[in-house]
């Protein structure tokens, strides 16, 4: 009940935020969407006609609680810039993302869970120096910058791969396949998964580092245990509760570099959408968007700590007596 | 009775680099000569830091990286090579532990006993020697978070007691515990010498190796310096170290006299 709270404070605040940046943005929407050739052809009421259309009357506190009043009604408005309800250009979007973000989730994990956990077992060896290196690496480097990487090998060169977008060009939208979709995203997926794994790898590394040092690792070497044994039976079984949290911390960053890929892809994601409609001044499909992110986040932290709370023997029983 | 464990010439050599550049070398065990007999209690005493427990684990080969060790050790007549100590580590030579630490804490304890391979032929044992220790079939579903310190280090000795322990290093095994329990710990302990084991009583507690043991060694800056029979230890007049001697001053029954103050003849 409290995280509930926490969650709605949580959120309120995401959307106060974002409402305060976007009414003291610089853009201009007539100026970013109609153009400065067409607005100079037009006459006093119809720019008034369009200020009000984008919104530029509504500023300030009044503006923002008209915006939460709606909100609480249900109703996030129209996005300016699709002409659609707001619901259905995120439903549409999301459905793009949600496949794109939730392998690319996986996989870093996974991955990172392994690599890091290999790493931390073998610190200061030639395995820890190659994934620690690796995970350094792509932690350093931009993730536009290795989707662009990728676009440029697997795409251009090689042609394996689409350079763009969520399906075929020119395909109708009922003509395309799952596989053809599926095509389009491994790309996008594989730039969000290396950019995602770098922070797990390094992270459970260290853990696992620190574990592989405790005293019952020792006793589990003084009684015969061979180092495979105690790495799986020991090493893991204490890396995976900080590993879960920081898994599911991990969703912001997900989101927030899917936004980037998506832009670089040509993606038809909901990053790609808060890239629109943050540049076009889309005002009621950026604050959707938003408050969307701030509720996935903070839905994964809470995940977090619920399954903390079930996976620890010493939460489950006998209640925090650590 | 026949010698279980023989050291010869063992040294403990640990390098350390200080501000990353210069290597300097520590020696926490510098030639010792040591004899652990079967059936015997053999207590090394020493002040922590002496490196009494890295030398419980140059026995068990468990060393961290940057220490080496050198010299002989020869276990029921019979060089302890690497090789034969991979065999018999956690089977004949055993370690007890010091503390709950040493226990994986999200393992159940019975799982822990069993190393994680509970078939049912080693269950059965566990529950025995558990018994033997009043502690029920339960215990074993906990977690070691759950457990006292006296139950965790009756778990310690069933462990120890899973395979066919010869040589039992019990290193500090009862920091935490009140008298009663520490003495029912070291009784154990005994128990296991009767049975047969070579029992190494590692403690910084001069008046708990008297209680417990048959066989004292006096362990000072990595060196033994006094070794005889438990009864010689009872009277001043007949220790020949006057570290000992400091030793056996400041227990609480002979006037309980600090060494910095008595023993400014050291």
């Amino acid at each position: 009940m409290k995280s509930m709270v926490r969650g709605l404070l949580l959120v309120l605040s995401v959307c106060a935020v974002t409402f305060f940046l976007v009414s003291k943005s610089p853009i201009d929407p007539l100026q970013a969407n109609v153009g400065q050739a067409a607005l100079g052809a037009m006459s006093e009421e119809q720019i008034a006609q369009l200020e009000q259309y984008w919104g530029m009357d509504q500023t300030g506190i009044e503006g923002f609680l008209a915006w939460i009043k709606d909100l609480v009604r249900g109703r996030l408005g129209v996005s300016l810039l699709y002409r659609q309800p707001v619901t259905e250009v995120i439903g549409e979007r999301l459905k793009n993302s949600l496949f794109l973000m939730m392998s690319a989730w996986l996989i870093s994990g996974l991955l990172g869970f392994f690599l890091g956990g290999i790493a931390g077992a073998n610190a200061g060896k030639w395995q820890d120096k190659l994934i620690r290196g690796y995970a350094l690496l792509t932690a350093g480097t931009p993730a536009y910058w290795i989707g662009l990487l990728l676009l440029l090998v697997f795409g251009v060169w090689l042609g394996w791969f689409p350079i763009g977008f969520g399906a075929p060009i020119g395909a109708a939208a009922q003509e395309v396949t799952m596989l053809q979709r599926l095509h389009h995203a491994v790309l996008p997926t594989l730039a969000l998964s290396i950019t995602g794994t770098s922070s797990i790898v390094l992270h459970t590394r260290e853990k696992m580092a620190e574990v592989m040092g405790q005293d019952f690792v020792i006793y589990a070497l003084a009684r015969g245990e061979g180092k495979r044994k105690i790495l799986f039976d020991h090493g893991f079984r204490n890396i995976l509760l900080p590993a879960v949290t920081l898994q599911f911390a991990s969703v912001g960053e997900i989101l927030g570099g899917s936004i980037l890929i998506e832009q670089v892809f040509s993606y038809p994601g909901l990053g790609q959408a808060a890239v629109n409609a943050g540049l076009g001044s889309d005002f009621p499909l950026l604050m959707a968007i938003a408050a969307m992110s701030g509720l996935l986040i903070f839905c994964g932290n809470l995940t977090a700590n619920l399954l903390y709370r079930m996976i620890d023997p010493r939460m489950r029983r006998g209640g925090g007596a650590i | 009775m026949d010698i279980l464990l023989k050291m010869e010439h063992y040294s403990i050599e640990i390098h350390q680099y200080e501000n990353g550049f210069t290597e300097k070398k520590l020696v926490p065990v510098s030639d010792l000569n040591l004899e652990l007999r079967e059936g015997e209690v053999t207590a090394l005493v020493g002040a922590s830091g002496s490196g009494k427990s890295l030398l419980a684990h140059g026995i068990l080969g468990i060393l961290p990286y940057n220490a080496a060790a050198s010299g002989t050790l020869w276990y029921r007549g019979e060089i302890l090579t690497q090789e034969r100590l991979l065999k018999l580590r956690g089977n004949e030579i055993v370690l007890v532990p010091q503390s709950a630490s040493f226990l994986d804490p999200l393992m159940k304890v019975g799982k822990q006993i069993c190393q994680g391979r509970p078939n049912a032929a080693r269950k059965e044992k566990m529950y025995r020697i558990l018994e033997e220790y009043h502690l029920g079939p339960e215990v074993a579903e906990k977690y070691p978070f759950e457990l006292s310190g006296g139950m965790i280090r009756r778990v310690f000795l069933t462990a120890a007691r899973m395979g066919e322990p010869g040589l039992v290093i019990a290193d500090e095994p009862t920091p935490g515990l009140d008298r009663e329990l520490a003495s029912l710990v070291l009784g154990h302990l005994r128990e296991l010498a009767e049975k047969g084991a070579g029992v190494l009583l590692i403690t910084h507690d001069l008046e708990q190796a008297l209680a417990a043991a048959h066989r004292i060694v006096v362990f000072y800056e990595g060196k033994k310096i006094e070794e005889g029979k438990t009864e010689r230890f009872l009277h001043h007049e007949t220790l020949c170290h006057p570290y000992t001697r400091a030793l056996w001053q400041a227990m609480p029954g002979n006037g309980f006299i600090c060494p910095d103050e008595e023993g400014s003849r050291i």
